[in-house]
């Protein structure tokens, strides 16, 4: 062993991305005495892609845990995401992340993350899901913080656009700083942690059609999927629907990009909903709103132009969260239309059909009251009240995008597979395998604990990966 | 200019509902402090509402650091510079003259000049007076001089902060005060619970997005240090009239037990404060008093080091001018009591104890 020659590599691992499940990689890489590089796509204050807008980590638990109350098991944890993904999950793969995420919330408090009690009108998550205290964003920076002190090197607007795979080795990523030309970094060992591609809105055009066009993107401009799609070109494994993307309906007056939680709209119940000529289109009283807001997005994008409109009466305003944009008002169910952009005479006919098709009964918001309206469709089959009490107020509402399933696909130690088999050192990690997992739907909290499980395990996989391959060269 | 003024009003608070409302459609800071919570019994925040979150917030920043819409987002949020100027402008609208608040609030060298003008005066009145039969520093100095001078310069102020205290418990719309709310609102101020970052890890002062709780310990030093001079000064004086006991007073005394501990904790507090807040970012608080705030510290600190100097310099040559020094910093800190950072002291419990008010209803 010489150590005056020149290594080969200067860095163990590099991570590409710069979000929880990058983070998580990176501090169990650095603990396992890696070299570590994080390339970041997003300038500073943008770091920490989509996690910077989570507020929670989905976990198992026997028994209270932390500021999670009760107990929540395997099986519950499984049946729940069973619901949403109706069966679209890889079960062994799922019950494996769930079992792994009761070990992370210790793990990410002794990171530095720390939790809050859950928050107010979200008390039904008190015992399976942890907020974080002050959201996402602090738990990136917290993360950014520790892996700072393990001595990991963090590289910001890093834009790489190609993974040098040759034969099933990683040789070096293509990356670019602050626009500037086109570098190689080689290292032993790569974790993918890019996210997926749901800011790449020729891609959404792609797959969804032109509808696309108009969808709002919850979340980081930066998921533009480049490293998921070289991946793909080169012969790697996918998962999950490639045209398919998780789309809620939000205030159709948020950013085009980045609005995160405060566009979110959650009066659809106690609302009429009409498209762009006024008429109505779904059952806006299904059933509970946490329930149907993901079915919204897709609704809402079915309809001309993909927008829509929630009209409420003044004696419905008080019964969900505030939205960050105040309604639109009008003295008059007309006015209100004209105001909206809506044929005014068509809307009062709507609403006035609406009106005399509900029938009287108790209304109770909290829980499903049955009172349906009759005679008129599509019905409204709960919470249906005359939209009588001026002043009317109205929502814009459009399809927000929140992440999009195609993925890599993974086994239980986060490596990339290939038909001829897995990679031997390139592993994945957070929503750019989350389709391996989650095939359709979502399960409030599930991202960042898919995120940290294969980020942890992924960081530990690589670095060990590369500590051996270093002895290995040290002895040749 | 009368117009201009409330419209500059409008215009922070404006500014803050602005942000309110965004904050209040996310609510992921919930754990950090009582403004949030205080904010969720809202969908519609009138002035009197923004005042008062305005006045609960202690600028811990931990909102800041983990805000998702800060600039260069589009909803560009930054909540503790929006309630810090909400706060200093209710200081400033509220404390009669109000001018006087705008004055010395903003600008460290009327505090400067200000302190000049008082250690001037009792220069010259040491001059001007014969030299007594006192002992100490009241050979320089009589005892009922200290008073003719002091009483109202400590009580005139007091009264003009009392009518803005007045005014803003009418503003925010307080309800009816319990010995349970005086507790509880005192118990926070005693803990500075709102400063320790909802979890007791501190806050984000002067580390950016890295939580420490020195803040709170430097300002603790200097509340208590400087209550406990208050209690030196407040025994003394019970000593003087009610037990014939007259300064000075040796070291195992009660004003000097209060005293001496006191002013060093008041040095240490406000030597800290001054280093942290050249470390902190200004844009996280009401900039354009940065300057005001600086020279209050460093007034507050001179009062301590001048009053432990003259102590140490009992018997010598220095006692005249150390006296002066001393007693003119005094005197320009009472003045200014209500028109400088020292006003905040009062509208916080007072804040405190109207959230404690408003929690029940």
């Amino acid at each position: 062993m010489n150590r005056l020659a020149p290594p080969r590599h200067s860095w163990d691992v590099v991570v590409v991305g710069g979000g929880n499940a990058a983070l998580c990689a990176s501090i169990c890489a650095a603990e396992e005495g890696a070299r570590v590089l994080v390339l970041e796509g997003a300038p500073k204050p943008y770091r920490g892609g989509n996690s910077r807008h989570t507020r929670n980590f989905r976990c198992k638990h026997e028994g209270p845990l932390s500021v999670l109350t009760g107990t929540y098991g395997e099986d519950e944890y499984f049946q729940d995401l069973m619901l949403v993904t109706k069966g679209k999950t890889d079960e062994d793969l799922a019950r494996f992340t769930i079992r792994a995420s009761q070990e992370c919330l210790p793990w990410m408090e002794a990171h530095g993350v720390r939790f809050q009690p859950s928050l107010s009108g979200t008390l039904s998550l008190s015992r399976t899901n942890a907020f974080f205290l002050g959201g996402g964003k602090a738990l990136v920076n917290a993360y950014y913080n520790t892996a700072e002190d393990l001595g990991v090197t963090v590289r910001y607007e890093a834009q790489v656009s190609h993974i040098a795979v040759e034969a099933d080795r990683f040789e070096h990523v293509e990356v670019s700083f602050s626009g500037g030309p086109v570098e190689r970094i080689s290292a032993r060992a790569v974790v993918l942690a890019s996210g997926g591609f749901q800011a790449d809105r020729e891609w959404l055009v792609s797959a969804w059609g032109p509808a696309a066009r108009n969808f709002l993107i919850r979340g980081t401009p930066y998921n533009r999927g480049v490293v998921l799609r070289d991946m793909l070109d080169q012969g790697c494994e996918s998962v999950g629907d490639p045209t398919q993307c998780h789309a809620v309906a939000i205030d159709g007056r948020a950013p085009q990009y980045d609005g995160g939680i405060v566009t979110r709209l959650d009066c659809v119940p106690f609302s009429v909903v009409v498209n762009r000529d006024a008429e109505r289109f779904y059952d806006e009283g299904e059933d509970v709103w946490p329930k149907r807001y993901a079915i919204w997005g897709r609704l809402v994008a079915g309809q001309p132009d993909q927008v829509a409109y929630a009209i409420i009466d003044s004696t419905s305003l008080d019964l969900f969260m505030p939205s960050v944009f105040r309604p639109v008002v009008g003295q008059t169910i007309e006015e209100l239309g004209e105001k909206l952009g809506l044929d005014p005479a068509k809307l009062a006919k709507t609403i006035g059909g609406f009106n005399a098709a509900c029938m009287p009964g108790a209304f109770t918001p909290t829980e499903l009251d049955g009172l349906s309206t009759e005679g008129i469709d599509p019905p409204k089959t709960n919470w249906a009240q005359p939209v009588t009490e001026p002043p009317f107020y109205g929502y814009q509402l459009r399809p927000g995008v929140t992440f999009t399933y195609l993925g890599l696909k993974v086994d239980k130690t986060a490596r990339v597979q290939t038909p001829s088999g897995v990679l031997s050192n390139v592993w994945a990690a957070g929503e750019i395998m989350a389709g391996s997992i989650l095939g359709q739907g979502y399960l409030a909290g599930f991202g960042m604990t898919i995120g940290t499980v294969f980020g942890r395990i992924a960081g530990h996989e690589a670095a060990r990966h590369a500590l051996n391959d270093q002895e290995i060269a040290d002895v040749a | 200019m009368l117009l201009e003024l409330s419209q500059d009003d409008s215009g922070s608070t404006a500014e803050a509902r602005r942000q309110i409302e965004i904050c209040n459609a996310c609510r992921y800071c919930e754990g950090y402090c009582s403004v949030f919570p205080a904010m969720t019994r809202q969908k519609m925040f009138s002035d009197g509402d923004i005042t008062h979150l305005a006045n609960l917030c202690h600028n811990c920043r931990g909102c800041y650091y983990a805000c998702q819409y800060t600039e260069p987002h589009e909803f560009a949020l930054n909540l503790p510079a929006a309630l810090a100027e909400v706060r200093q402008g209710s200081w400033e609208r509220l404390v009669w003259p109000a001018p006087f608040s705008r004055l010395f609030h903003t600008h460290g060298v009327a505090i400067a000049g200000m302190l000049v003008a008082g250690i001037s005066a009792l220069f010259a009145l040491i001059a001007a007076l014969p030299e007594g039969a006192g002992d100490g520093f009241y050979a320089h100095l009589s005892h009922n001089a200290m008073v003719a001078v002091f009483t109202p310069a400590f009580l005139l102020p007091l009264i003009a902060v009392a009518i803005g205290l007045y005014q803003y418990w009418r503003d925010v719309g307080a309800g009816p005060i319990t010995l349970r709310d005086i507790r509880n609102a005192l118990a926070s101020a005693a803990t500075l619970r709102n400063l320790d970052g909802g979890q007791g890890q501190g806050c984000n002062f002067e580390r950016e997005d890295r939580y420490t709780d020195l803040r709170r310990w430097f300002h603790q030093a200097v509340l208590y240090g400087f209550l406990a001079c208050f209690a030196a000064t407040a025994v003394a004086t019970l000593m003087h009239y009610f037990l014939d006991w007259q300064a000075p007073y040796g070291l195992f005394t009660p004003p000097k037990l209060l005293g001496v501990p006191g002013g060093i904790a008041l040095v240490i507090g406000t030597s800290g404060l001054v280093w942290l807040k050249m470390r902190a970012d200004p844009k996280l608080g009401a900039s354009r008093v940065w300057g005001g705030e600086m020279a209050f510290v460093l007034l507050l600190g001179l009062v301590a080091a001048s009053g432990l100097a003259l102590y140490a310099a009992t018997g010598t040559f220095a006692v005249p001018s150390l006296l002066a020094l001393h007693l003119g910093s005094v005197l320009a800190l009472f003045l200014l009591l209500p028109y400088t950072k020292m006003v905040h002291g009062f509208f916080r419990i007072a804040a405190l104890l109207a959230e404690e008010t408003k929690r029940k209803g």
